[in-house]
């Protein structure tokens, strides 16, 4: 026993002297870069909208090697994101990106401390003189999706695990069941809510639900691949989302919309150094390469892959728009006239589902 | 059969040197503890905790966060353990403070022109009121039914952040935000004033307040007398005449008058507005808080300031590149220490080597 304890004592010993000498050795080579930081809502290993910003940043990093990212996970959209982002700050960070719709009000309240610092602010609406607002226009992919989803369906009702009622998920949702409808106007898109971004036990569990009221295509909006697992297990296939998911679910995920900050990142950061950044309110679609789609899996047919490609190239040539009318919603009514689109405002707060979805939304 | 066994045995007293020594103790396992961690994933540790030291108190601003920080949880752990004095277990902080915050959010929704002077203490009166509401709850059937407090006030807590959701996606949500789910911004009237130009907030004063009105109440007056008596000894006390069910409620009821008013003070002074994040466990810490504190009002503040640093300095040592997760995992080990060394001044462990007694004892498994 003192034997034992003795040999544990040094050991302890040794590894704090071996960690005292790796701090001396530290240097400090960064202090002369040109420092970016970004908050994330969710940990890097989420495997999908953090993962995905995360990707961005270290594609920014390659591309741009006169600039160093600094990174906190996992930050509450509460008082902590304020101060995460004063501490990025007051740590020579000369622009921060906040990667979650609740950090609004804080990246205000920290920007106006910080004038000369540059904010970017992930789906919020909210800009300043050195805050810009940045989203992608993902109901285009989200709608090719759909399109696959529809002609992959046997029982015409695909399960929809989304995550909050708010006009984002909407949106998404939406822009599914118009691809799916596009392809297969007999199709009916059943929407689980499981008021998650990360949780995979839940959303797992929403997954099955849908599967057992006769689903056989599962797409999803959080932030995990939960949902593919479970379509996965029963023998189903799935459309993912974020970042490709396929090797969670091989033999499930058809595909799905995806994220690719990269480009931006790389865009921001060299206006933000250059001097040019200006406040802006960005909305990419698939032309700027901001969202686009996830690698097929082997189970898609070449016959669905070129009608999707097809549908592609007429929304990059901006000759088709998943929103132009006529729209009817999931009562029947007429919401947007044959001949109108939808404005970006219009697109930005949807509080209606289209034809074709089944489920409620909170009023 | 031979068996080794550990066997708890309580201490006839502990000693006072310990007392003094067992926090230390505990702080100085939990770091050779995590710097083994660390180590093995990477990590320098003495570069970590510096961090972790340089975010939460280093400067001016590391300690107006983590006082910001522990104002939530000082409000909540003085109220869990007002109440654990009594040997209730309030875990139901978290709802108390969600329903103080509702309660504050509706009076300064709905009087968005009134000068401060009203608007203030009408939202401090609301948010104890709903919080001691909230704490009623479970406070009658425990009084007056024994029913399990533990569970009620657990469950109580889910009601009241669904309650939340079902407020800013529903009939809260603020047109002008396209439809995102968040209440109206309060007007300025409605924010509780910062003080000393930092983050830090009248609710540091309240926080300051409630814990030298508990620790007067307690130690000078006749009720505080009847409280630490039913804790101790509830026949000793139904003896001597005191109405015990009375005292059940009233002190839950307090417990989420503080919670309530915590929750006031973070929608007014740090949120401004309706929310669903309003709080990531503030409630649940206090539990922690309020036991290491060893329920005495001024050892619950102090540790709340010291939980608030864990807190604030967690997120800094990200900024090295220690995951959320390791973070985590050093915070957990730092309790896991504390009760740990708690528990071992409290109870002598030894090691039993059981032998062939087996005989007697069938039925007993091992």
């Amino acid at each position: 026993m003192g034997k034992a304890r003795k040999i544990v004592l040094v050991l302890t010993v040794l590894m704090l002297l071996a960690g005292m000498v790796r701090l001396s050795g530290h240097s400090m080579a960064a202090e002369d870069k040109f420092k970016v930081g970004f908050i994330y809502i969710g940990p890097v290993g989420d495997a999908g909208w953090t993962l995905a910003h995360d990707e961005g940043r270290r594609f920014m990093e390659k591309q741009l090697p006169w600039a160093e990212g600094t990174f906190i996970e996992s930050v509450a959209e509460t008082a902590e994101a304020e101060r995460m982002m004063t501490q990025l700050a007051r740590q020579g960070c000369k622009i921060i990106f906040a990667t979650s719709f609740g950090y609004m009000d804080y990246v205000q309240n920290v920007a106006k401390n910080f004038p000369n610092v540059k904010f970017e602010h992930c789906s919020g609406f909210k800009r300043a003189a050195n805050v810009s607002t940045y989203f992608g226009r993902m109901y285009e992919p989200r709608f090719l999706s759909g399109m696959v989803a529809g002609m992959m369906t046997k029982s015409n009702i695909l399960g929809y695990v989304a995550a909050f009622p708010i006009p984002e998920v909407v949106r998404g949702i939406n822009a599914f069941a118009r691809g799916v409808r596009f392809v297969n106007p007999s199709a009916k898109v059943q929407v689980v809510w499981t008021n998650t971004w990360y949780d995979p036990a839940t959303e797992k569990e929403a997954a099955k639900a849908a599967l057992d009221a006769g689903a056989d295509v599962i797409a999803q909006h959080q932030d995990t691949p939960a949902p593919m697992q479970a379509a996965e297990e029963r023998g189903r296939y799935g459309v993912s989302y974020n970042s490709p998911m396929s090797h969670f679910a091989p033999n499930a995920v058809l595909t799905g919309p995806v994220w690719n900050w990269g480009p931006y990142y790389v865009n921001r950061v060299k206006a933000a150094r250059e001097g040019t950044w200006k406040s802006e309110d960005y909305w990419g679609g698939i032309v700027d390469g901001v969202v686009g789609l996830a690698p097929y899996g082997s189970m898609v047919s070449d016959k669905i892959k070129k009608a999707v490609a097809d549908k592609q190239a007429e929304i990059v040539a901006a000759k088709f728009h998943p929103f132009a009318g006529p729209i009817k919603d999931n009562f029947g009514k007429v919401r947007v006239p044959a001949g109108k689109t939808m404005t970006d405002a219009e697109m930005l707060s949807f509080d209606w589902f289209v034809e074709g979805v089944v489920g409620t939304l909170p009023k | 059969m031979n068996a080794l066994k550990l066997v708890f045995e309580k201490r006839e007293a502990v000693s006072p040197a310990y007392k003094f020594i067992s926090p230390l103790l505990a702080i100085v396992m939990s770091l050779v503890l995590g710097a083994i961690f660390l180590l093995a994933s990477g990590f320098s540790p003495l570069k970590v905790y510096y961090y972790m030291w340089w975010g939460a108190f280093s400067d001016w601003y590391g300690i107006s966060e983590t006082l910001v920080t522990s104002i939530p949880i000082m409000l909540c752990a003085l109220g869990v353990a007002l109440a654990a004095k009594m040997l209730l277990w309030n875990v139901g902080a978290e709802g108390q403070f969600h329903m103080g915050a509702c309660a504050a959010a509706w009076v300064a929704l709905s009087m968005p022109g009134a000068p401060a002077w009203q608007v203030l203490p009408l939202m401090v009166l609301a948010g104890m009121a709903a919080g001691a509401l909230w704490a009623l709850l479970p406070a009658v059937p425990r009084a007056y039914l024994g029913v399990n407090e533990i569970i009620t006030t657990l469950l109580l807590n889910y009601v009241a952040i669904y309650w939340v959701e079902y407020l800013v996606h529903g009939p809260w949500r603020d047109p002008v935000s396209l439809n995102f789910p968040l209440s109206a911004p309060f007007s300025d009237a409605a924010r509780l004033p910062f003080l000393f130009g930092t983050r830090i907030h009248w609710g540091l004063v309240f926080a300051l307040a409630a814990a030298a009105l508990i620790w007067f109440v307690l130690g000078r007056t006749k009720w505080g007398y009847e409280v630490t008596v039913i804790g101790e000894n509830p026949r000793a006390a139904r003896y001597a005449g005191m109405n015990i069910e009375r005292n059940i409620v009233l002190s839950m009821c307090i417990a989420g008058a503080l919670a309530g008013l915590g929750g006031m003070a973070e929608i007014s002074a740090i949120a401004g507005r309706m929310t669903r994040q309003l709080s990531p466990g503030y409630g649940y810490s206090a539990i922690i808080v309020a036991w290491l504190g060893k329920l005495n009002p001024w050892a619950v503040a102090l540790v709340s300031v010291l939980f608030g640093g864990l807190l604030v300095g967690g997120y800094s040592a990200q900024v090295i590149g220690v995951t959320a997760a390791s973070v985590n995992m050093l915070q957990g080990l730092m309790l896991f220490c504390v009760l740990a060394t708690e528990a071992l001044g409290r109870y002598r462990v030894r090691i039993v080597r059981e032998v062939a007694r087996a005989g007697k004892e069938v039925g007993v498994d091992g």
